[in-house]
């Protein structure tokens, strides 16, 4: 054996303690330091989460950065990014519990927002002067019933079909309000060589849409059905009518061989392409994915229009809407970084920040503040959801009505969708996964 | 003499069981005083003991991150109950034991081919071993653009033959058959190497003394080579087998258990259920994996080790 000398085994030792001291050291959270005042003292750097990691979640978080640093000059705010989607959740949920979540971060509002069990990890932003101006919907799906924890950040916008204005015309078609007339419609589109249908389970959480774009229909239908939904009533099921629906409709599109040949590896943003140029003709889709389009396609924004997803009976049919997401502060930011961050919260709807928004954001619809507005270059989409809301036809999706959203709906579509399994198989294997998730939540009724 | 496969986490431990010679077992006295250990006794408590038996609680526990409540065995009924969880399981057997015997059977064959006189078998080996370098995820990107169905390379020569398209990830019957491939691709370097290493340890008096007494080739092989390279066959077939019933990240990388939930394994169910928020209900599908590995692998690992004795 090598002979080791008695101070190097104690080195040894002590190397491996003081790596373990450190190691655990790196878990406990930072210090916090509580002042009171109304304006930050001295310069102060705070980070913002940005609402994802794709090219327009960026350049928006650096626009407001940059926007904002002019205006106050003592606060820098650096960005970071996260994934999106289930890993981005993830993401929020782990650094909120943990206590090292950014000073502002954006994440979805509605049912993803009521999952960050905000009366424990969020900042009441209740008594800020902006609250007043937020709307009445808006403001119900980032509170709990002990206060407001958001600002909204974006446009409403809504989910239903987006469909080629020009081909539309073309082949002189009517915006269809039952759905078979939709059906009927497609079928044309079809034996015109078209693709009639367009879906992309490349991105696999596009396939939800026959499902939750149709939700305003429901509602439209029963009322009540979201309420009683959350309360684990029998009825509202997905495996029965109404809502049985949206299964039917995901799997009939795909036995009639509307959809497009390669549905199962087609990514959003390509299926997006091929909507603009007019290759493909009605996509069920949500509006704020316009902004992909301007990218790809800025000469053929206008030539892409929005309608509802339409419910069996005209009287039922509505655009169903969903609200932005939000700005929120998390409860560890504290003194002159919780003044900070409020001071930035309240800047997205300036109109230094509504003009931000305006044109890297690109509106779908309206605003849930009054302190931003549509500019008249919005694209025809933001203009068709409006008309929508003006006329009392839309409603909110269900996400923002009730807090519970199986997470593995995408998945469950995408076998009915593709002939995996029947509509009623689908269906109900949702509503086992509902009742997972509303068991996960505590809610009253499910155990 | 039982395997050490407590952790699923360590196919390593079936390294030093073949590596070890008989006559280092025979000592157990240790050279260092046993404080010594202690730094490597203070990491593992804390980062591998205490979480294993933490997550066995976590297990029987809803969990939230914000909120605990214990639920005693519900977490496990509803694995078992939900389809989509069943379905995992069978994948991942069907998965692992594809996978594993086919890496053998090819690994054995190219281990027998690169071990012989062939033309340039420096570089043949290096080819055979270079994809096991490359990263999994790497692998996973470049295999799901080279079978796209419509712009992949890999379709577009069969377009070209006039032979079927098929949609090797996006085609609910081949998904997970299609991973499988992807994973031997990559694995059966290592296999390859392991049956090399085997082969080349029989002594050449064996050979020598068949050819003298007229043995043809398949005789050769079939008494001589089969029997003596079964060592190395017992550490491919563990070792693939553990890496294939815990395979997650060339899953992840080429359908993400898609298309729905026709190539999901555990592992991938765990990390969905884990992303969804369930944490409770991952843990008890991670301690699941881990019991289903520890069974499957400890009396297989038992009884490779008594042949080799044998021998």
């Amino acid at each position: 054996m090598i002979p080791r000398t008695r101070k190097a085994r104690v080195t040894a030792v002590l190397g491996g303690a003081a790596l373990l001291a450190t190691a655990l050291a790196g878990c406990s959270s930072g210090s916090s330091n509580s002042s009171s005042s109304s304006s930050v003292s001295g310069p102060v750097t705070i980070k913002l989460l940005a609402g994802g990691n794709d090219p327009v979640s960026i350049a928006t978080a650096n626009a407001y950065v940059k926007g904002f640093h002019a205006a106050n000059p003592k606060i820098t705010v650096t960005v970071e990014t996260r994934p999106g989607g289930t890993d981005g959740d993830n993401l929020i949920k782990t650094r909120l519990a943990t206590g090292n979540m950014d000073d502002v971060f954006l994440y979805n509002s509605g049912s993803l927002f009521q999952a960050l069990d905000p009366d424990k990890t969020l900042t009441p932003l209740t008594n800020e002067p902006w609250v007043k101006n937020v709307s009445k919907d808006f403001k119900s799906v980032v509170s709990t019933p002990n206060g407001v924890y958001g600002a909204p950040v974006g446009t409403t916008f809504g989910g239903g079909v987006m469909y080629n204005k020009k081909v539309y015309a073309q082949l002189g078609l009517k915006i269809p309000t039952t759905w078979n007339e939709f059906i009927a419609n497609s079928e044309k589109i079809k034996a015109a060589g078209k693709v009639a249908v367009l879906q992309t389970y490349g991105d696999t959480w596009t396939s939800q849409l026959f499902v939750l774009g149709s939700f305003a229909d429901i509602s439209a239908v029963d009322p009540k059905w979201a309420s009683e939904y959350t309360a684990n009533n029998p009825n509202a099921k997905y495996s029965k009518e109404p809502a049985l629906d949206g299964f039917i409709h995901t799997a009939q599109v795909h036995q009639l061989g509307l959809m497009n040949k390669d549905f199962a590896s087609l990514t959003n943003a390509n299926g997006l392409k091929e909507l603009a140029t007019g290759e493909a003709v009605q996509y069920p889709m949500i509006g704020v994915v316009i902004g992909n389009v301007l990218q790809t396609n800025p000469k053929q924004v206008n030539d892409i229009g929005m309608f509802p997803l339409p419910a069996a009976s005209a009287a039922d049919t509505r655009l169903t809407i969903w609200e932005p997401g939000g700005a929120y502060i998390p409860k560890t930011t504290t003194g002159d970084k919780l003044i900070a961050a409020k001071k930035f919260v309240a800047w997205l709807n300036s109109p230094a920040g509504c003009a931000i928004q305006n044109k890297t954001g690109l509106p779908a619809g309206p605003y849930a503040i009054t302190q931003c507005k549509v500019p008249s270059s919005a694209p025809a989409i933001a203009a068709d959801t409006q008309k929508y809301i003006d006329e009392g036809k839309s409603g909110l999706a269900l996400e923002f009505i009730s807090p519970i959203k199986g997470p593995n709906l995408e998945k469950i579509l995408i076998q009915v969708g593709s002939g995996i399994s029947t509509a009623a198989q689908g269906a109900a294997l949702y509503d086992n996964d509902v009742k997972k998730q509303a068991q996960q939540l505590g809610l009253k009724g499910w155990s | 003499m039982t395997a050490n496969t407590t952790s699923a986490v360590k196919p390593a431990a079936a390294f030093t069981r073949t590596g070890g010679a008989p006559s280092a077992r025979r000592k157990m006295k240790s050279f260092y005083p046993s404080w010594f250990f202690l730094p490597a006794m203070v990491l593992y408590v804390v980062f591998f003991a205490v979480p294993t038996f933490a997550s066995f609680y976590f297990s029987l526990t809803r969990w939230s991150l914000f909120n605990i409540q214990f639920i005693g065995f519900a977490n496990f009924v509803e694995f078992f109950q939900d389809p989509q969880l069943v379905n995992g399981f069978i994948h991942t057997f069907e998965y692992g034991f594809v996978t594993s015997a086919v890496k053998v059977v090819l690994g054995l064959l190219f281990a027998l081919l690169l071990t012989g006189p062939v033309i340039g078998r420096g570089y043949l080996r290096a080819v055979i071993f270079f994809p096991v370098l490359v990263s999994t995820i790497g692998v996973g990107i470049m295999w799901k653009n080279l079978l796209d169905p419509f712009h992949g390379m890999v379709n577009a020569v069969l377009g070209f033959f006039h032979l079927g398209q098929p949609g090797w990830f996006t085609d609910p019957k081949l998904a997970l058959m299609t991973i499988a491939g992807v994973d031997i691709w990559k694995g059966v370097g290592i296999a390859t190497l392991i049956f090399m290493a085997g082969i080349v340890a029989i002594p050449q008096d064996y050979y020598e003394a068949a050819r003298l007494d007229g043995s043809g080739s398949w005789q050769i092989f079939r008494s001589i080579t089969l029997p003596l390279v079964r060592p190395a066959m017992g550490t491919v077939i563990i070792l693939s087998l553990i890496g294939g019933l815990r395979s997650f990240d060339i899953i992840w990388a080429t359908t993400g258990g898609g298309p729905g939930f026709t190539s999901d394994v555990i592992a991938s169910v765990i990390y969905k259920e884990y992303q969804a928020g369930f944490y409770g209900l991952s843990t008890a599908g991670n301690v699941i994996l881990f019991l289903v590995v520890t069974v499957i692998m400890v009396p297989i690992s038992a009884f490779l080790n008594r042949r080799e004795v044998d021998l």
